[in-house]
């Protein structure tokens, strides 16, 4: 039991009859960085908020550092860090007196709270904007002082919920690499929230795909991409140079294929199972007239696993109109009354 | 978690409350704008009695003899004196009435045509004031200034007929025709002033709006923008976020009633009678009053939109219902009832009591008991649902 960080069972919270996380049960052990995989609205940020106690769970329970997330909601507190989707900081604040506020709050005594302003602003080379207000910073400067908020207490459990949203490129690998960084060298055990299958498959040890609320597999990224191999599925891109609306929907039609996705007005991805699916899909498209610029086949990715084991029901999802989209819970409609 | 720790975590949040404040320099104009503005509508939109000035009347002289004439010239002299009334002539009533129609004048004043021989004769001579019906507060107070200056003159006239004609010594005469004599004394210095009246109800009011607008804006703007969140993790006290945000809106609401007080005596020439830690000590009270609600409104309001709402509703009836801008007294017996009912209300009055008239503790006592209970119902109420609502 010593080294488990987090042990959740049953997990849930219903939000009036749905149930935005329902009956999970996962373990993550110490040190490693452990990923939930999902779409918008899937669970991901209400799971986050049960473990870091900012939610009561409806149902289940779990222990955080080896503390009951509801009776000693306080004790585990004092081991979590959260970096949130939206960004814990005041704009009007410059980045170092954002820095103090909770350094203060985390009973961090002047001289080593000093010494660790400096040291995770140096982190992320934003020391010379120290004494800057956090309104004139950019996202992904922003992002940055937000990402290191969350280690000035040195969390034993470091929550990123979604850390690279709405960053460019370059912000999100050089966030990237810090979450990295932070877990070798501080040994934090970081637990990460993302809609994005490169980051999860980058980053973590193992990852949990949650779609509506459950735990659909759970394994190391590896495994998980072995999932898809084991039985017998093939991805392929297809250029084709004249591709049309029919020709997508007769090839989705065909037996053996799970997926199509458009990548862009000539390429499709596609999903397919069986030993002849390869000849089905080309056939399909030579039968059209569809002129084959190149196939490309493909190293299953965790989103050909996410799209293998959700990819029905997202379409369920938006012909039933029932389930929401977005975080959390669907915003109500707002009227504006002076 | 010792009350040590819960009142240092809770400055640091007061701290950075007021640190986000002062840097918006929009904010801090406001400051000083918003009371300033207050006094200045309130303090000139109400009419008072001796207020007017210049006002257009018209004047229609029908007398055929020679005692109008002198009454328009005294009329004319003492005008001259206190510029209350720009004068015209006109012919007749039909006259006056077109031009009050016509919106250029706002009375008249018609001394009739048998005027001189009435007098002569030993009758009363009659004047007749004109007056605009659609302008009910300005016709009272032309009614009643020309009314006393019109019988003020004639008290005069009086006397001296009385010593002329019948000889007697003219320090008895002004007995014989006014044995009574009535004066007007407050219980301190100095006249009734419409600033002196509503300074207190704004200083009240303002730590009012600053504790019920101010702490659920405070708090929902943080709950929307996500930043609460940083505070919910760490591992403090809940009850250090709710007074750290007390704190920063109380030192707000303050700082905002003693700039009034100052705006009130520097320019507005109020006097304060009573003492003014007495005064500060209610400010202090009218926070503690208002916190519970505060707090109450946060709790269970999801958002800023929602919050903005529910305290506009339960604010302007507050406002108007606590004699802050018109005497309570002026109003109907069940809004009276009402108004009982408001903690501004006692707020309103122990401010004004120890303001304009020097009252002690002992004398607002009443008052200083039930903000003091008013203020405890309501945290009792509002602490444990707030904690509740924070752990949703």
């Amino acid at each position: 039991m010593n080294n488990i960080a987090i042990k959740a069972a049953n997990l849930t919270k219903k939000f009036g009859d749905l149930a935005a996380v329902d009956h999970i049960s996962f373990d993550v052990k110490k040190g490693e960085i452990f990923g939930f995989l999902g779409p918008n609205g899937a669970g991901k940020t209400t799971a986050i908020r049960m473990l870091c106690t900012l939610s009561r769970p409806t149902e289940g329970s779990a222990t955080v550092a080896g503390h009951d997330i509801v009776k000693e909601d306080s004790k585990v507190r004092e081991h979590i860090g959260l970096v949130s989707e939206k960004m814990i900081m005041y704009n009007l604040l410059t980045a170092k007196e954002n820095l103090k506020l909770f350094g203060k709050l985390y009973n961090i005594p002047n001289d080593l709270l000093d010494k660790r302003i400096h040291e995770v602003l140096s982190l992320v080379e934003m020391e010379k904007w120290a004494n800057h207000q956090i309104g004139t910073f950019s996202t992904g400067m922003k992002q940055r002082i937000n990402v290191v908020r969350g280690l000035l207490n040195r969390p034993d459990i470091l929550f990123l919920d979604e850390p690279t949203l709405g960053l460019d490129p370059q912000s999100t690998s050089e966030i990237r690499e810090i979450i990295h960084r932070i877990n070798i060298e501080n040994k934090t055990t970081i637990i990460l929230t993302t809609h994005v299958m490169v980051e999860a498959d980058m980053l973590c040890n193992r990852v949990g795909i949650i779609d509506h609320g459950k735990i659909a597999a759970l394994d190391i990224p590896i495994n998980l991409k072995r999932m898809i191999s084991k039985i017998g599925t093939t991805v392929v891109e297809l250029d084709i140079s004249n591709l049309t609306n029919n020709m997508v929907s007769l090839i989705q039609s065909l037996k053996c294929v799970s997926s199509v996705v458009m990548k862009d007005n000539t390429r499709i991805k596609v999903q397919a199972k069986g030993d002849d699916a390869f000849n089905d899909i080309i056939d399909t498209v030579r039968q059209n007239n569809g002129k084959i610029r190149s196939i490309i086949n493909l190293e299953p990715t965790l989103e050909d696993v996410f799209l293998h084991i959700t990819g029905h029901e997202v379409r369920e999802q938006i012909s039933n109109n029932v389930k929401m989209v977005g975080h959390g819970p669907q915003p109500r409609v707002k009227t504006r009354i002076r | 978690m010792g009350a040590k720790k819960i009142l240092h975590h809770s400055l640091w949040i007061g701290w950075k409350d007021l640190l986000e404040f002062s840097r918006s320099r929009l904010r801090l104009i406001m400051l000083v704008l918003m009371p300033l503005f207050m006094m200045l509508m309130v303090g000139f939109i109400f009419p008072s009695g001796s207020s007017i000035s210049n006002t257009p009347i018209a004047l229609a002289n029908m007398d055929e003899g020679t005692f109008g004439d002198m009454l328009v010239t005294q009329l004319e002299a003492i005008n001259s004196k206190t510029g209350m009334m720009d004068l015209s002539t006109a012919t007749d009533f039909d006259d006056i009435k077109t031009k009050i129609q016509d919106g250029k004048i706002s009375g008249g004043i018609i001394i009739s045509q048998d005027f001189s021989s009435s007098l002569m004769s030993g009758k009363q001579g009659a004047i007749t004031l004109v007056t605009d019906q659609s302008n009910p507060q300005i016709s009272m107070i032309i009614e009643g200034v020309l009314t006393k200056t019109i019988g003020e003159m004639g008290t005069q006239m009086a006397v001296h007929k009385l010593s002329t004609t019948y000889n007697i010594p003219s320090d008895h005469t002004l007995a014989v025709i006014k044995p009574y004599n009535v004066q007007v004394k407050g219980i301190v210095p100095g006249k009734p002033n419409y600033f002196q009246f509503v300074a207190p109800g704004i200083m009240a009011m303002v730590v009012m709006m600053s504790l019920m607008t101010g702490l659920p804006h405070a708090i929902s703007y943080e709950k929307d923008m996500g930043t609460l969140d940083g505070m919910l993790v760490a591992p403090i006290n809940r009850f250090s976020i709710i007074l750290g945000k007390v704190i920063a809106q109380t030192t707000r609401g303050l700082v905002q009633g003693l700039i009034i007080l100052a705006l009130a005596i520097l320019i507005f020439g109020v006097v304060i009678y009573g003492n003014i830690l007495l005064v500060i000590f209610l400010l202090l009270l009218c926070v503690f009053s208002f916190v519970g609600l505060g707090i109450l409104i946060t709790s269970f309001t999801e958002n800023e939109e929602t919050a903005t709402m529910v305290m506009m509703t339960l604010m302007f009836p507050m406002m108007f219902l606590s004699g802050v801008f018109f005497p309570m007294q002026e109003m109907p017996w069940y809004m009276q009832d009402i108004a009982h009912c408001l903690p501004l209300t006692y707020a309103t009055t122990a401010l004004r009591g120890v303001m304009v008239l020097g009252a002690g503790v002992s004398a607002i006592s009443t008052e200083i008991m039930v903000l003091i209970g008013f203020g405890t119902v309501m945290l009792l109420i509002a602490i444990p649902m707030f904690k509740k609502a924070m752990s949703k």
